[in-house]
């Protein structure tokens, strides 16, 4: 954490931007697999934004006449059993994906994050009352309590969304614990209360702010563990809705196809699937090992 | 040593407890009424009354709690609505099946990831442990259902080693007699070979799939905690008394190496548990999980509920037998209780 805060701070004099770009140049120079994820992730980024614009084909044309082509040069990832493209539904389908991963993300950050920085920093019943909860939680393996939840709350990407935050709540509840409850004591943290600031606003402006290194970490780490979580769910027919593109649903549509040797149908979907998992992993392996070396294993 | 057990099995029954609240409150979440849902889209508003009345619907939420967890005493989850059985009792016969699958992926994933995490431990920054991470991360990037289907694809479509993925038995055989549910178990015991065989090669692809997912997390630990112990003092010392680096390594190191790997099953079983369902449905295997997939497709919710819950108590007592393992590695856990 002090690591951060030493190499970002003393260059605020220089113009933001190429002080930001320096200090990503320092980080990569000794890490060439965060600097591929990096890239990557750029990659999943810009296919998430311009998806649509720059695909070759309309991802939900159908023509019976091109179904179940493989890969050629009309169709980079051939055709799916309704000759639609493979490729342009792959690309398409990054928004989607993507935009579930980070909306349970985001989400979860605002509920476990809270509850277990209030938790560390408060003690007592605060902490009794996050523990439990944390506790029951964990109590049910994570993809069974998701799946639960999105049967009973209703078969809709929100509630994928909701239901994938959720799972992933002891894990943000617990990290901000551990911080907060470490820096609750601190030196700055007495100073604040001293020049007469009330708790919560120590609790938000002071303690808050230095756990934000360890909390992005855990954002990208449980990325990958979202989007899986949110296929897996497509995957077995909750959520998204074919024809909608979506990673999860494309491969179940796919998966048939798998026995009698029309692999890209399923293979296509899946890998950028897999390719997106790896990519926060490795990004959030990196990102950590320059936040807490500590914690390398 | 028995009142570290039912010590143990105390500090499980908050879980257990919270376990059952969560399930009843997710079928009173339901949207809409319950009652309907629960009669299913064609039932009439008389059909849907006496159900309500049936289920106690009408009554207080608390009575209804009261009777839910008097029901689950009995054993009762309720029917399925597509097959009108109870769902207890069709659980109970796909149980097997499950736990066969899950299991052996364990045992699969454990062969390969212990000692790889050794070897990668042992040489530190070689080639096999850049490999251990490599693997490690690529596993649990996989998507388990992706795995399964690219086995399938090699093993079945390619190369023809592997049976069509349908289910536990080719229709060909017909399922040995049932003692343990477990057709390896029961056709090892039947003394038929070929029955053996069979069940084997249309398991070993699945139970593969569990087990490359299940991989990293035991890889990982298992490398960490062998280079804490390996830089111990206690090793130092077996290696300056002379002893052989095998001696040193496997029974020095090791065993005390296996205490945080134990600890980390907990949460490979949740991967496991969680997958399991995914593997069965690209499998077609009949266990518990791909019941509760048809349920979900059929809008049956007491199905789904039952199996949460089965799956929840399964996870909580599987906890709490890692606990009592992790004490009977351990002699220090025992003194401490």
């Amino acid at each position: 954490m002090t690591n951060v805060a030493l190499t970002s701070e003393p260059r605020v004099s220089e113009s933001g931007l190429i002080a930001a770009l320096r200090h990503a140049r320092y980080v990569l120079r000794d890490n060439a697999v965060t600097g591929f994820a990096f890239a990557l992730f750029l990659l999943i980024v810009l296919a998430a934004v311009l998806g649509p614009a720059i695909v070759p084909h309309d991802p939900l044309a159908s023509d019976t006449a091109a179904a179940l082509k493989p890969p050629s040069w009309g169709h980079w990832f051939g055709t799916d059993q309704l000759g639609r493209d493979v490729l342009s539904r792959v690309v398409v389908a990054t928004r989607l994906d993507f935009l579930i991963a980070l909306t349970s993300v985001a989400l979860v950050f605002l509920l476990g994050g809270l509850a277990g920085v209030a938790a560390g920093f408060f003690g007592g019943w605060t902490d009794r009352v996050v523990g439990r909860i944390a506790d029951t939680i964990m109590a049910f393996p994570l993809f069974v309590l998701a799946m639960g939840i999105v049967a009973a709350l209703g078969n809709t990407v929100q509630n994928i969304v909701l239901a994938t935050a959720i799972v992933n709540f002891p894990l943000y509840a617990r990290v901000a614990r551990a911080e907060s409850n470490i820096l609750r004591n601190a030196g700055f943290v007495h100073a604040a209360r001293l020049c007469g600031n009330g708790e919560l606003r120590i609790l938000l402006a002071q303690v808050l702010p230095n756990i934000m290194p360890i909390m992005v970490v855990q954002m990208s780490l449980t990325m990958g563990y979202a989007i899986l979580n949110a296929a897996g769910l497509s995957f077995i027919g909750l959520g998204v809705r074919p024809p909608t593109p979506e990673w999860g649903i494309m491969v179940a549509e796919g998966a048939a196809f798998m026995v009698s040797g029309e692999w890209w149908i399923a293979f296509f979907p899946g890998a950028a699937l897999m390719l997106a998992v790896f990519c926060f992993n490795l990004l959030g392996d990196g990102l950590r090992d320059i936040v807490d070396p500590r914690r390398r294993t | 040593m028995l009142s570290m057990i039912l010590k143990r099995m105390l500090a499980a029954a908050p879980s257990l407890v919270g376990v059952i609240i969560v399930t009843f409150l997710l079928t009173r979440a339901l949207p809409g009424d319950p009652a309907a849902y629960f009669a299913g889209p064609a039932a009439t508003q008389e059909a849907i009354e006496q159900i309500r009345v049936k289920l106690g619907l009408d009554k207080p939420l608390y009575l209804q709690f009261i009777r839910y967890v008097a029901d689950l005493a009995h054993g009762d989850l309720g029917d399925s609505l597509t097959t009108g059985q109870p769902v207890a009792q069709e659980l109970k016969s796909r149980l097997p099946a499950s736990a066969e699958l899950t299991l052996l992926g364990l045992i699969v994933s454990m062969a390969i990831a212990v000692p790889l995490g050794i070897l990668a431990a042992t040489r530190p920054n070689s080639l096999i442990d850049h490999c251990c991470r490599v693997i490690a991360t690529a596993g649990v990037s996989l998507p388990v259902f992706f795995t399964g289907l690219l086995l399938v694809y090699v093993f079945y479509y390619l190369l023809g080693w592997a049976p069509a993925p349908l289910g536990r038995l080719d229709v060909f055989f017909s399922p040995p007699p049932q003692i343990t549910g477990f057709y390896l178990i029961d056709s090892a015991l039947a003394g038929d070979g070929e029955l053996f065989l069979a069940s084997l090669k249309q398991l070993i692809l699945p139970a593969l799939t569990l087990g490359i997912f299940a991989l990293a997390p035991i890889a990982r630990m298992t490398r960490a905690s062998m280079l804490a112990a390996l830089s111990s003092d206690f090793v130092r010392t077996a290696r300056a008394s002379g002893l052989t680096p095998f001696t040193v390594t496997v029974t020095y190191a090791f065993r005390n190496a296996m205490l945080p790997v134990v600890t980390t099953l907990g949460m490979v079983f949740s991967f496991l548990l969680g997958a399991n369902v995914l593997v069965e449905k690209v499998f077609a295997w009949p266990g518990i999980g791909s019941f509760a997939v048809e349920a979900l497709i059929a809008s049956d919710f007491a199905p789904l509920q039952g199996f949460v819950l089965t799956m929840a108590v399964m996870y909580v007592a599987l906890n709490l037998l890692i606990d009592i393992l992790y004490g009977v590695i351990d002699p220090r856990v025992r003194i401490e209780a």
